[in-house]
Parts: C-alpha cells; sequence; structure tokens
C-alpha cells in the first residue's frame, strides 16, 4: 500500500520495518525547539531524567519570543531560567534579544537555514507545523515531550492518515495563503484534520510563494491537523538557495513525494482563483466568512505580525497599502516585524517610513498581542483585525474582547477604513 | 482504580487558551494555574471544584495551543478525568506525559448531564453515570500509551528505557 508524504519521512527515520497510519512508532528527530513559555517546564521534567546534556547541542534551538522582552517579573524569570539552561548545556541555537537572527521562532527556524526538506522538527509550540512548506514533517508537542526528546533525540507519533487537499489554478490579486488556509477551515472545522496531516498537491502549488506557504502550514494546526506539508518544487529550492545554501550545496537533505497509490482519508481540490477575503470571526478560526457576505464590523485595533504573517511580503503587501493613506482616527495600527532580518529588510526598504507616516506603530520581533501576552491588549468590547492565528475568547486579552483573523492586506486596509473590509478600486478611500 | 466524582459539562471545541490564559503563562506551578483554571468560559469553575470532580465536554477538547500548563491547571484543580468524544491531539499528549487521565466516549459525552454523580473504572474503561443509572465504555489506551502510564508518564518511561546519557 503506498505511503503519503508525511509517511514516507516518518518511515525514513524509524526502525520499525514497515509502517502504516495508525501505527505507533518512536522516530529519530533532526531538530527540536522551545520557546520561553514552554521551555521552563520541559527544564524542570529534563533535569528529572537525569541526563547531564542534551542529545546534541546543535540540535535544540531555543527562542525567547512569547512574553520577550520581558514583560514582567515573572516572565523576565521564565526567560532567565531558559537562558541559563542554554548557557549551562551549550546549546548552539538559542537567540537572544537583540541578535541580528533573533525573532518569532517559526519566522527564524526557515529563515536562519535550520531546517530542510525531509527533516523531522518538533516543538513545543503548536505553530510548529509551520516548517512544512519546506517538505520537512513538523508538529507540535508539549513541554514533556520537548524535554525526553531533548535527552534521546527521538520521540513516538502515531503514523497519520492524510487529507490531500489538491490546489489548482491561481489566486485573484491581493488574495493570499491567509486566505486559502482561513476558507480550508472553514470548510472542515476545528477538527477537519485531527491526527491528521494536510498534504498540499497540484499544478496550484507553484503560483504560492514561500511565505503563502508558511501561512498555509502554519494554521494546519487550527484545522487540528498533526501537520501541514507542501510537495518541494523550484520556489522551495530557490528559498533554501537564499536562507539553507549549506545544506542544499551539501545535499544534506530528501525529498519526499507521495506514492501515486498514497491513500487519504479525504480529498479535496481547491480552485485557488475562486478564493476571496476570507475573515474568521470570534471565537473560532473555523467560523469564516468572505468579505461582502457581512454587515460592517467596527474595529479598534489592527495587528499585522506573528508567526502566521510577519514575514517581509505580509509587510510589503500592508505598505502598499498604508502608502500615502492614514490609520483611520480611532484605531491603533500594530505592525510586529516576525524577525530582526525582516525589520532590517523592512527599513531600508522604507516600508517603516510608510507605517510611521500612516500613523501605525512599529514593535520590536514578539509573539506579543497574538496570544494575548504583552504589546496590544484588548479592553473589554474591543475588536481587532488580527493577521495572527486564533480568535478564541480572551486570546488577546480582556474575555469580553473580539479578535477577527484576516490577511495583512485586509488588516491593513480596516485599518484605513476603520471596518473590516478591503479598499475599493479607484483609490476613492485614498 | 476507581474514581467518583461530580460533572462540570462543557461544550465542543473548549480551548486551551479559556482552559487557562496565556496571561498566567509566567509560572508551571500546578497549584498557581489551578486557581485560574477555565477562568475565561465558567469564573465560577475553582470555587465549586472537588477533588475527584470529573469534566465532560464536547468534540475536541483542548484544541489550539501546545501548553502543557492546560492539563496541569486542571489536574491541578483536582480534577480527576476528562471524558470527551475526542481531543486535541497535543492535548491528549500531553495529559499522558503528566499523568492526567482523559477518556475518548461519545455515548457518554453525550448522555452526562453537569452534576450528575459519576464513577469511572480506569482499569475496565468503564464510566457509570449513577444519576442516571446508566454505564458507558469508554475506548481503552492503546497498549503502548498503556506502557507509558505504567512507567507513570513519559519521564519515567524515557528514564526506563535509558537515555542517551543516563
Amino acid at each position: 500500500m503506498g505511503l503519503t508524504m508525511t509517511q514516507k519521512i516518518l518511515r525514513a527515520k524509524t526502525d520499525a520495518p514497515t509502517i502504516e497510519a495508525g501505527d505507533l512508532i518512536e522516530c529519530r528527530l533532526d531538530l527540536l525547539v522551545g520557546n520561553d513559555i514552554t521551555t521552563p517546564p520541559a527544564i524542570d521534567v529534563f533535569e528529572q531524567t537525569q541526563c547531564e546534556s542534551v542529545f546534541a547541542s546543535d540540535a535544540v534551538v531555543l527562542v525567547p519570543d512569547h512574553f520577550a522582552p520581558n514583560k514582567d517579573i515573572k516572565s523576565a524569570t521564565q526567560c532567565q531560567k531558559m537562558r541559563d539552561f542554554a548557557i549551562q548545556k551549550g546549546i548552539r541555537y538559542y537567540y537572544e534579544l537583540g541578535e541580528k537572527d533573533m525573532g518569532i521562532e517559526h519566522v527564524i527556524v526557515p529563515e536562519n537555514g535550520l531546517v530542510a526538506p525531509g527533516d523531522i522538527v518538533i516543538g513545543a509550540d503548536s505553530h510548529t507545523c509551520t516548517y512544512g512548506a519546506l517538505g520537512a514533517f513538523s508538529t507540535g508537542v508539549g513541554s514533556t515531550d520537548l524535554a525526553c526528546a531533548m535527552a534521546t533525540g527521538k520521540t513516538w507519533f502515531r503514523v497519520p492518515e492524510a487529507i490531500k487537499i489538491s490546489l489548482i489554478g491561481v489566486l485573484p490579486p491581493h488574495v493570499s495563503g491567509k486566505d486559502v488556509i482561513l476558507s480550508i477551515i472553514g470548510k472542515i472545522g476545528v477538527d477537519g484534520a485531527l491526527y491528521q496531516s494536510l498534504e498540499f498537491s497540484g499544478e496550484g502549488v507553484g503560483s504560492l510563494s514561500m511565505a503563502d506557504r508558511f501561512t498555509i502550514c502554519n494554521m494546519a494546526i487550527e484545522a487540528g491537523a498533526k501537520n501541514g506539508i507542501f510537495p518541494v518544487d523550484d520556489i522551495a529550492l530557490a528559498y533554501m538557495r537564499e536562507f539553507c545554501p549549506d545544506r542544499l550545496a551539501a545535499k544534506s537533505y530528501e525529498v519526499f513525494t507521495p506514492d501515486e497509490d498514497a491513500v487519504y482519508a479525504s480529498e479535496y481540490t481547491i480552485d485557488l482563483s475562486q478564493i476571496s477575503f476570507t475573515v474568521a470571526f470570534p471565537h473560532l478560526p473555523s467560523n469564516t466568512k468572505t468579505i461582502g457576505e457581512f454587515d460592517p464590523v467596527k474595529i479598534q485595533q489592527v495587528v499585522i505580525g506573528s508567526c502566521t504573517n510577519g514575514r517581509i511580503e505580509d509587510l510589503e503587501v500592508a505598505a502598499e497599502v498604508f502608502r500615502g493613506r492614514q490609520v483611520k482616527k480611532g484605531v491603533r495600527a500594530i505592525i510586529i516585524p516576525g524577525s530582526q532580518r525582516i525589520y532590517k529588510k523592512a527599513l531600508q526598504k522604507g516600508l517603516i517610513d510608510i507605517f510611521i507616516d500612516a500613523n501605525c506603530v512599529v514593535s520590536a520581533p514578539t509573539c506579543g498581542p497574538c496570544l494575548g501576552g504583552h504589546m496590544g491588549i484588548l479592553a473589554d468590547g474591543e475588536a481587532c483585525l488580527s493577521t495572527t492565528n486564533r480568535n478564541f475568547v480572551g486570546r488577546m486579552g480582556h474575555k469580553g474582547s473580539k479578535v477577527y483573523l484576516g490577511s495583512p492586506y485586509v488588516a491593513a486596509c480596516s485599518a484605513v477604513l476603520g471596518e473590516i473590509g478591503i479598499l475599493k478600486e479607484g483609490g476613492e478611500n485614498a | 482504580m476507581k474514581n467518583e466524582g461530580i460533572v462540570h459539562k462543557y461544550g465542543a471545541d473548549v480551548d486551551t487558551d479559556v482552559i487557562i490564559p496565556a496571561r498566567y503563562l509566567v509560572t508551571s506551578d500546578e497549584k498557581e494555574l489551578a486557581m485560574h483554571c477555565m477562568e475565561d468560559i465558567d469564573a465560577s469553575f475553582v470555587g465549586r471544584v472537588q477533588t475527584g470532580d470529573i469534566i465532560v465536554a464536547g468534540k475536541n477538547f483542548g484544541c489550539g495551543s501546545s501548553r502543557e500548563h492546560a492539563p496541569i491547571a486542571i489536574k491541578g484543580s483536582g480534577i480527576a478525568c476528562v471524558i470527551a468524544p475526542s481531543f486535541a491531539r497535543i492535548f491528549y499528549r500531553n495529559s499522558i506525559n503528566i499523568g492526567l487521565p482523559i477518556l475518548e466516549c461519545k455515548e457518554a459525552a453525550e448522555a452526562i448531564q453537569d452534576g450528575d454523580r459519576v464513577s469511572i473504572d480506569f482499569n475496565t474503561g468503564t464510566i457509570v453515570d449513577m444519576t442516571l443509572n446508566r454505564s458507558f465504555s469508554a475506548k481503552p489506551f492503546p497498549p503502548f500509551i498503556q506502557e507509558i502510564m505504567k512507567s507513570k508518564g513519559l519521564v519515567g518511561y524515557t528514564k526506563s528505557k535509558g537515555a542517551n546519557n543516563g
């Protein structure tokens, strides 16, 4: 029986002689990721394993990004605990605040060339599934999983079934990967892919940028998926040429394609040309509506950033909207570059000037408001259009606040309009 | 092992942000987290919950973040077991890893009502609603997971298998 992309990656890294969906197997891991919220409890568990060192000091990535820059004394203590551990264990990829390659974990892991096709990556963060965009198997786990994997370099997985999503056509102007994944979640629900892989394929893949693919895989978890994964094509290899040249040159990666007779739990075909601007209403990412389908929704805040949409392409799209326009009075627009490298690129391209001239505020790279940490918390009754990934009750602040999820284009337009929507063609809102 | 307690019932897709809001993730202390468990969907939960009580909920319980703080907060509040038709996968892993019993049982999750007195036999997976006088059979854990449970969680299992340099 044929195997899916994900199943073939798992088979390559396990000692089990054969695998099929549903099997529980132990796999060797290529990379482990932790952040300032999930690593401190993992450190406590790691100490209980009585291991003196991590299995490989160059296979562990520790990133202070959620409550960093430290938002209060308790979060400072958590960051300190992770920093001390990183120093003590000689962790090679610890990214201190302000370093040139620091930022939000799922933005900087690919950007710093730490993941390549065929890798298995686990991270104590649910959005670890982002790296499937590069043809890797990557998935979120908990702190105890991270701790034990740091000790052994292995973890257990249940071999997942897959949902095959064939993409055809090309997206309309300004419609993006965020609209694609929100419409998929709207269609299959927040548990539509529970325990399963979302495997993308088809001619439409070639029209999606890496930024779009990262966004799509990032939110696979919002459909309950174990992972999202794209085939590796010229666009993915071009990304590696830019960000992971050493492994590309050394050919230390492996491209897996699904078997012709791979078995899927279900299959969908999505015509990208039929996707339109999609917004997830409170309080579930699956509660989607397209622009034009709903009455005006006034907003008090816009957030453009996060591991979902904090890449340079996202900032470029937003800046194009803000160029020569102003954030509507009464709206706070917060721009958060996903990494220090992206921040610098945005400066060099003049995007930061555009944001500041439009009355946006630009923050240091951080997860910040996405999870209601800091840098843009909502009060009771406030509404925010955010490019982030979750809109659960209380996600960005008070339990009486509301988060609407959308693309960077929709977010920038909504900031200018003061309500959720897009600018009309011809610039009448300019 | 058996447990008997009062049921606290919730709907579908209970996410980790309402189980323990991110504003409290500045600690991983069980008791401190437990003080805010379920706060954003049920502010009275912490005041009502007794040791041995049971949470019964709809599908996809624990969706969202990977925060292990969520099952830790539930366990810390005294809850002995969560029963739901399905669990989000990271929450499922985390619960097993920290030793919070969770049972998948659609029939029980649908029939049991808020405030019912329910007993659970973890060895057989039998759930009895003493208020309704009905019993249900939950899906047993696969053998691999039973092995982790026998080792008292993933740490014990990892130690028993021998780590790289342990």
